[in-house]
């Protein structure tokens, strides 16, 4: 089961390569995607016993995100044949041959509880998803590219010294040396705290920037600005939930040991000087996409916030792993729609978004009102859950905080993107072949309602997931 | 044998200076390849015999010292450029960082607490030191190829930390975290040639169009 789950995008992958003709290749992708989310339904389902040795094993924690992340990849790849439909102008087979790889690096890490081995798929989602942020193949996305490259690749360096650290305090304390999560989970009260207080800076500090935290997030805007809409749907929404689940087992290993005051603190500090940086940027932002790149910065803030706080926070933090994940999905899907119709992603060009494209620009305005944290959508819920959290445990300093970055975010959006949706286009905008299709409208359209079920109600199943996972990260008072 | 591999160590830290130092591309290019071929030999002198230690030795002097630098070698020709000019900070500031965060990384080492049979090496001190060195590297230079160059340092470092760790780490692990160096190091090399033909220079302090004002 882990073996095919692994190995079956990667079959998709090679597949795509072989295939000469760019029309048939995003319906193998799609075609690979359902086959990846049946399978993941079915391990949902019927979990698969734990590997030999313990380096694969699906818990309620790598359920949640193989779960978010392969229902956002789905609705990706089936957005892809209608979206790239109108962009021929370019040979796909980069794009088609790295999503699948990316998939099935994405896997590995929702799957395995080897840290080493996470930290190996983690890396390859990295590089995998370089080719595709220059899908563009301009001065700017080449840019973007670079400072990703470099940056995530030095961050994700330093979480692999930090790994070392940890696995040489197994080796300091005589204890069996390794790196798997249920072996430093079980030896972790006899670690030496030098080597793992180094180790937990270490891991934070590279970790968070691959997820995005302030202020370690300056290839954010960058990337997601010039990335194509369902690469950027794929960034914002699938691999900085994959660097949470990394934060999240590096937190389980913090609980064992005892050590657990100091990385919540940290993760409190670093997710409330996200969201403050998101909610200073977020203002006058003259480019759609870059001002999602800031709501992203904001959100990964909101999940560290959640993971410090504890308690019943720690269910909002899942919760808004799916909530998040998804939202960022149709607002990514539908600003692709929008930048492709005005071919432009500055908004002194694009207005009238509502009255050219009514399906995109209601799909972004629906968007826009979820991930704000607005009811009736999940996001409204998983936040509620974290702002309640903060104030039952009397830390009212840190929820007012950030109310208050919320509540600047919301105008900071609207001021964006109110004129870009309303009013009329105005008469000088560029004509371009691109018309709101099924094949465009639909995926984003099924990623809204599922958002909206989310947030009016949790279906039982994935209400014990979310209660399973949150138990195994309470912190024992 | 252990005794010799730390001596080797000193060598890889007067690398660190050398490639603080110079301003030539290519020669600090090749100072790493000898890095890289010194810590492929470490493995072997400090662990008992075996075979799939004889396999990593041989991917590891390959592709540090023979395929990565060939690729940045061949990126600095086709671009036509052979000096790093006008660094962020000048070279002897950078200089006298390297000297005062080697010093740090003994004194910041000896603090931790080491196995007895590690205790008189300096694994750690060096291991930190370099990783600093790639770090100041990273930051101070202008030039995509030197910032690859300090990335390389960087994962040195970490490299030689992970000798300390034979058992606790897989080999698959290893050879994964080596391939994702390569490839990483591989698409860096195909980045670098973009920009020099998108910029005709490879300059990163001409990747501004995307600065926020």
């Amino acid at each position: 089961m882990f073996a095919a789950l692994i190995i079956l995008p990667l079959i998709g992958s090679a597949v795509t390569w072989l295939i000469p003709f760019d029309r048939m290749r995003p319906k193998i992708l799609s075609l690979f995607a359902f086959a990846h989310f049946g399978l993941t339904i079915r391990m949902l389902i019927v979990t698969p016993p734990e590997s030999p040795g313990g380096w694969f094993h699906l818990d309620a924690l790598g359920k949640i995100v193989l779960l978010s992340t392969s229902v956002l990849f789905l609705t990706c790849a089936v957005y892809s044949i209608g979206y790239l439909y109108y962009r021929r102008e370019r040979s796909n087979r980069m794009l088609c041959v790295w999503l699948l790889v990316c998939l099935s690096a994405a896997s590995m890490v929702t799957i395995t509880h080897h840290l080493g081995l996470m930290w190996v798929a983690l890396e390859t989602t990295t590089i995998a998803m370089a080719p595709l942020i220059y899908f563009n193949r301009n001065a700017r996305s080449i840019e973007a590219t670079w400072k990703y490259l470099l940056i995530c690749s030095v961050g994700v360096a330093l979480a692999l010294i930090g790994l070392y650290f940890l696995a040489y305090a197994t080796i300091v304390a005589r204890v069996e040396p390794s790196l798997l999560l249920d072996d430093l989970i079980r030896d972790a009260g006899k670690l030496s705290s030098g080597w793992v207080h180094a180790a937990f800076v270490f891991l934070l500090v590279g970790f968070g920037t691959k997820m995005g935290l302030a202020p370690l997030h300056t290839w954010k805007p960058d990337a997601y600005g010039e990335a194509p809409g369902l690469v950027g749907a794929l960034l914002a929404g699938g691999l900085v939930n994959l660097a949470f689940l990394a934060l999240v087992r590096v937190y389980q290993v913090c609980i064992a040991t005892k050590e657990i005051a100091f990385f919540q603190n940290a993760l409190v500090v670093m997710g409330l000087v996200s969201m403050v940086f998101a909610a200073i940027f977020m203002a006058r932002q003259t480019d759609f996409k870059r001002m999602l790149a800031y709501s992203s910065v904001e959100h990964v803030g909101i999940m560290a916030v959640a993971l410090g706080l504890g308690g019943t926070a720690i269910f909002g933090a899942l919760f808004h792993v799916l909530a998040n994940g998804l939202t960022k999905g149709v607002l990514f899907l539908s600003s692709g729609n929008i930048h492709r119709s005005y071919n432009s992603k500055n908004t002194d060009h694009v207005r009238g978004a509502l009255r050219r494209l009514p399906w995109s620009g209601g799909l972004f305005m629906a968007g826009f009102i979820a991930i704000t944290g607005s009811p009736p959508f999940a996001p409204f819920i998983s936040e509620f859950t974290i702002i309640s959290s903060a104030f039952i445990q009397g830390r009212m300093l840190v929820g007012a905080i950030f109310l208050i970055a919320l509540t600047f975010i919301f105008i900071g959006m609207a001021l964006t993107v109110l004129p870009m949706l309303m009013g009329d286009v105005p008469p000088e905008s560029e004509t371009t072949s691109y018309r709101d299709t099924f094949g465009t409208v639909g995926p984003p359209l099924a990623l809204l309602l599922v958002v909206f079920l989310l947030g009016v109600w949790i279906p039982g199943p994935l209400m014990t997931l979310l209660r399973d996972g949150s138990a195994l990260l309470e912190v024992p008072r | 044998m252990i005794a010799l591999a730390d001596q080797l160590l000193v060598l890889v830290l007067l690398i660190n200076f050398v490639s603080l130092g110079t301003s030539r591309l290519i020669f600090s290019i090749r100072a790493v390849a000898v890095q890289g071929v010194i810590l492929g030999i470490l493995p072997g002198m400090i662990h008992p015999f075996t075979w799939h230690l004889v396999g990593i030795t041989v991917v590891n002097i390959t592709v540090k010292g023979f395929v990565i630098p060939f690729m940045l070698v061949r990126a600095v020709r086709s671009a036509e450029i052979k000096r790093e000019v006008e660094p962020f900070l000048g070279y002897v500031p950078t200089l006298l960082l390297g000297a005062v965060f080697t010093a740090l990384s003994f004194s910041f080492a000896g603090k931790l607490p080491m196995l007895q049979e590690h205790q008189n090496f300096m694994f750690v001190p060096a291991s930190i030191a370099t990783l600093m060195t790639g770090f100041l590297i990273l930051t101070t230079r202008r030039k995509a190829i030197s910032q690859v160059i300090g990335y390389l340092i960087l994962e040195n470092g970490i490299f030689i930390f992970g000798l300390l760790l034979a058992e606790a780490m897989p080999i698959m692990v290893e050879a994964g975290a080596l391939l994702d160096l390569l490839v990483g190091t591989f698409v860096m090399g195909i980045v670098i040639n973009q920009i020099s033909r998108e910029f005709s220079s490879l300059d990163t302090s001409r990747l501004t169009s995307l600065k926020e004002e």
